[in-house]
């Protein structure tokens, strides 16, 4: 029985076995830096905000002193921007979806879209902030205004929006598209009443991940000139705006330690709305991932 | 039995491939007309070609005649939704919407235009108890239909199939996915709406062909090697790969 | 029976067999002929956008050429716009641009790679469970928020053991960076690396493989194009990277290879020039464009090679 193992190099065996575990402890001491770095992060930002993070920032506007400096022109500003972008976004978003997934042709045309929605999403974000300003702001004329700032937003998540909603509409078994072309229904009655109902949980998950990227980028903001100090609410969509990461890299330039503590508070409200937006998110797709 | 369905010489092509070949056949009105045959022998292809739901596949081409009730159904004036109204489709899985059973059954309806509470509630009902399933269901039309057992989702697939008032009701091998007791009941079903309905299944079950219909065609290889009287062909086929086929030598 | 009644009665209107089966009354469907039309507008969208990046780039920059020569832009070694003597020379840029990429890759490509073997190759279920969500957090941390992070924790750290290190240096950005895409560099190559077969590894292990040896010998080979690509990836994200950078490795262009001196991207310059209010139709304006254009033609050719890895390589196995 014990023969056929007998001529196998049992050191030669150990050795890879040494080996496979030595290598096992580096992955997991690899993968480990990922989750230290986010814990490290947190941390970080909780013992330099929690501090500052009182009803005060909420309520007062930024100020030249740190005591009583607050955020609400920008926090008012973000939400502004979201309610504008985020309509626009998904109305283009969900119907370039629906174009590429129910309507277009396998085709160079289509082949060519499709390959430039995912190169757009690997421009960097910052070339959409040029854009923004030499598209909206001079030539359009719109000026540093909320408008402005939410179109150059607009086309930096709409690659975004597309590719999720694409998915979420190939995930809508063929099956149901056939039982409705089978009743007769036209081509748009079959997407509008069939396709899309089941495919809006995951279209909207993709959305509020969208608008999640978007309430957090600053760079293209910054280039069409959101300002860093606005002490006033915008009364409408051509007025100027700032927004959080904006305040907050605002407040990080500033050399004294009370603006760092001011920013680290900022960025506690960034991520804790991040944090609303995604859960938001999960429980979407939980609730209905059954239905797909 | 006066025929409804002419399809004279009718060819198809998924790009390269042809599926169907020189396929000619009649099938008659209110009559249960089956197509057997091995997988792959272009059985489903031609029931998918009688209410067009070939045209979404890319690449298909096909050439031949295909006149329902007189009308060529291929000719460009030929309105498809018009077409799948009249000719209904129930499908090998049953796939009902992710809805309610009553609003599953009031698809097509609205579709179609209808609006009115009261219309819908009736067709519902009609259209419930022409499948059988009034009885099981009539307490919580409200409910997902997913809640409904499989032989149950199927039947309600005939009933949504039903509700937009058809006159030919196309079986894409309907009974394939369900238990023997559900198949019986789909099969008794059946049995109902020939007096109502031309129906046209495609089934790999020759027993079923057998028991059910009233005419049945015998597919190989895209082509149609023979169509008669069920019994007829089961009893006295006139070629000898039918009988091969239906004696169990081959499929 | 209540059920034929019924049906008798839906049928009742009785129609000629001509009516019956005359599909040819063509519905005036107007949302049928309409909605393609605007969905495909919509579609339209992105590459107008595309088109609106490479238009804007080209009409602004050629400007910028008129009174800059291309020669000196593209070779020169001195960068300075806003102080005269002003020069326009962008390698001083361009090397602290890759000076951050480098740093930045030399931390997510390893630790990245080793963590998407960990967890397509090793980790149970339930680790890679909690594991990968929080890899989804930290890529979901606007970059901000990481330009606060390398600035108050890790630039005091690269301090203390560094002596000559200054409050902004290109290490702790580049670090930082790399921190940022070790989730990008992590997921796509277990994209790569679980899209290989269960039977190639079986096969393996089946002549006696440890895990490791299939990891290294079977897997990663297996799907290497996808973590070739994954990489690709990585270094266009961090060349184009600009809140981190603007934040933490400060704005003084400068060509050197110590990774404790100042430097300035390409990303950090224009949002310094976007903030100082540059009046439209000047050098400095245009220098925007100039320097914008130059990272986007990298990253759109450092993208297109991305997916042309991952295409060409895609149906081996």
């Amino acid at each position: 029985m014990n023969n056929i193992f007998q001529d196998a190099n049992r050191q030669q065996i150990a050795g890879r076995r040494r080996m496979d575990w030595v290598l096992h402890i580096l992955f997991v001491v690899a993968t480990s830096i990922g989750v230290v770095a986010l814990c490290a992060l947190i941390i970080d930002i909780l013992v330099d905000g929690l501090a500052r993070l009182q009803p005060d920032l909420f309520t007062n506007f930024p100020s030249r002193k740190a005591d009583g400096s607050g955020m609400k022109s920008a926090l008012i500003g973000t939400i502004y921007m979201l309610l504008i972008m985020a309509p626009i976004s998904f109305i283009f978003g969900v119907g370039a979806a629906i174009y590429l997934e129910e309507y277009a042709k396998k085709g160079r045309l289509t082949r060519l879209i499709q390959l430039n929605i995912s190169t757009l999403a690997g421009v960097p974000s910052i070339v959409y902030g040029i854009l923004g300003l030499a598209l909206f702001v001079r030539l359009l004329a719109l000026d540093r205004s909320l408008i402005a700032g939410a179109l150059t937003m607009t086309l930096l998540v709409l690659p975004i929006i597309i590719v999720a909603a694409q998915e979420a509409i190939r995930a809508v078994p063929k099956s149901r598209r056939d039982a409705s072309f089978a009743l007769g229904a036209t081509k748009w009655q079959t997407v509008s009443r069939s396709v899309m109902p089941s495919a809006l949980p995951g279209v909207l998950t993709g959305v509020i991940l969208a608008m999640s990227r978007a309430i957090g980028e600053t760079a293209p903001l910054v280039m069409i000139g959101a300002l860093t100090y606005v002490a006033f609410l915008p009364k409408g969509i051509t007025d100027s705006f700032t927004v959080i990461p904006i305040q907050v890299y605002n407040w990080l330039s500033k050399p004294q330690l009370e603006f760092k503590e001011l920013a680290a508070s900022g960025i506690i409200v960034l991520l804790v709305l991040l944090l609303l937006m995604n859960f938001s998110a999960i429980l979407l797709r939980n609730k209905y991932q059954k239905n797909i | 039995m006066e025929a409804l369905i002419n399809i004279n010489k009718l060819n198809l092509f998924y790009g390269a491939f042809h599926a169907l070949k020189d396929v000619t056949l009649t099938i008659p009105e209110k009559a249960i007309t089956a197509f057997i045959g091995p997988s792959g022998c272009g059985k489903s292809t031609l029931l998918r070609t009688l209410n067009r739901m070939n045209d979404m596949i890319p690449g298909t081409r096909i050439e031949g005649g295909l006149s329902i009730g007189g009308t060529e159904i291929y000719s460009n004036e030929v309105d498809v939704e018009t077409l799948r109204k009249k000719v209904g489709m129930v499908f090998q899985q049953p796939n009902p919407f992710p809805k309610s059973i009553y609003d599953n059954i009031a698809y097509g309806p609205r579709l179609h235009g209808i609006t009115s509470k009261k219309e819908l509630d009736e067709i519902v009902e009609t259209s419930l108890k022409s499948a059988v399933l009034w009885d099981e269901v009539k307490d919580h039309l409200k409910r997902s239909a997913f809640g409904l057992s499989g032989g149950q989702q199927q039947r309600l697939c005939i009933a949504r199939a039903l509700a937009v008032n058809p006159n030919i009701l196309l079986m894409d091998e309907a009974t394939s996915a369900l238990d023997p007791i559900s198949t019986l009941k789909i099969e008794e079903l059946v049995q109902e709406l020939k007096d109502r309905y031309t129906i046209v299944m495609v089934t790999h079950n020759m027993h079923q062909a057998a028991r059910v219909s009233n005419q049945t065609v015998f597919f190989l290889n895209g082509e149609v090697i023979e169509y008669s009287d069920t019994e007829k062909l089961f009893s006295n086929p006139a070629d000898q790969r039918t009988e091969d086929y239906i004696s169990g030598r081959f499929g | 029976m209540p059920r034929q009644e019924a049906l008798t009665v839906r049928q009742s209107q009785t129609e000629s067999k001509q009516e019956l089966y005359n599909f040819k009354n063509k519905r005036v469907s107007v949302m049928n002929k309409l909605m393609p039309v605007l969905l495909f507008l919509c579609a339209s969208v992105s590459v107008l956008t595309t088109i609106g990046i490479v238009i804007t780039l080209i009409t602004e920059t050629y400007q910028f050429f008129q009174k800059i020569p291309i020669f000196d832009f593209l070779f020169g070694t001195k960068w300075s716009p806003l102080i005269p003597p002003k020069s326009f020379g962008v390698l001083p840029l361009l090397s602290g641009t890759l000076m951050i990429t480098f740093i930045a890759c030399l931390v997510a490509i390893p630790i990245g790679l080793a963590s998407a073997i960990y967890l397509s190759e090793y980790a149970p279920k339930k680790v890679r469970k909690v594991i990968k969500p929080i890899l989804e957090v930290l890529a979901g941390v606007p970059t901000i928020v990481y330009g606060y992070f390398a600035l108050s924790l890790i630039t005091p750290l690269i301090q203390k053991v560094f002596d000559s290190a200054g409050v902004f240096n290109a290490l702790s950005a580049g670090i930082v960076v790399g921190i940022m895409i070790i989730p990008m560099v992590c997921s796509l190559s277990e994209d790569a690396m679980s899209a290989v077969p269960r039977s190639l590894r079986d096969g393996a292990y089946a002549l006696g493989a440890t895990r490791l040896e299939v990891a290294l010998r079977i897997v990663v080979p297996a799907a290497f194009s996808g973590i070739v690509a994954s990489a690709v990836l990585a270094f266009s994200r961090a060349i184009g990277e600009t809140m981190i950078v603007t934040v933490a490795a400060g704005s003084t262009p400068n060509m050197t290879v110590n990774p404790l001196d100042s430097i300035q991207t390409m990303t950090a310059y224009i949002v310094q020039v976007s903030l100082g209010d540059t009046p439209h139709g000047t050098v400095e304006y245009g220098s925007i464009f100039a320097v914008g254009m130059t990272l986007f033609v990298i990253t759109f050719l450092l993208n297109i090679l991305a997916q042309f890895i991952a295409r060409k390589f895609r149906e081996e196995y």
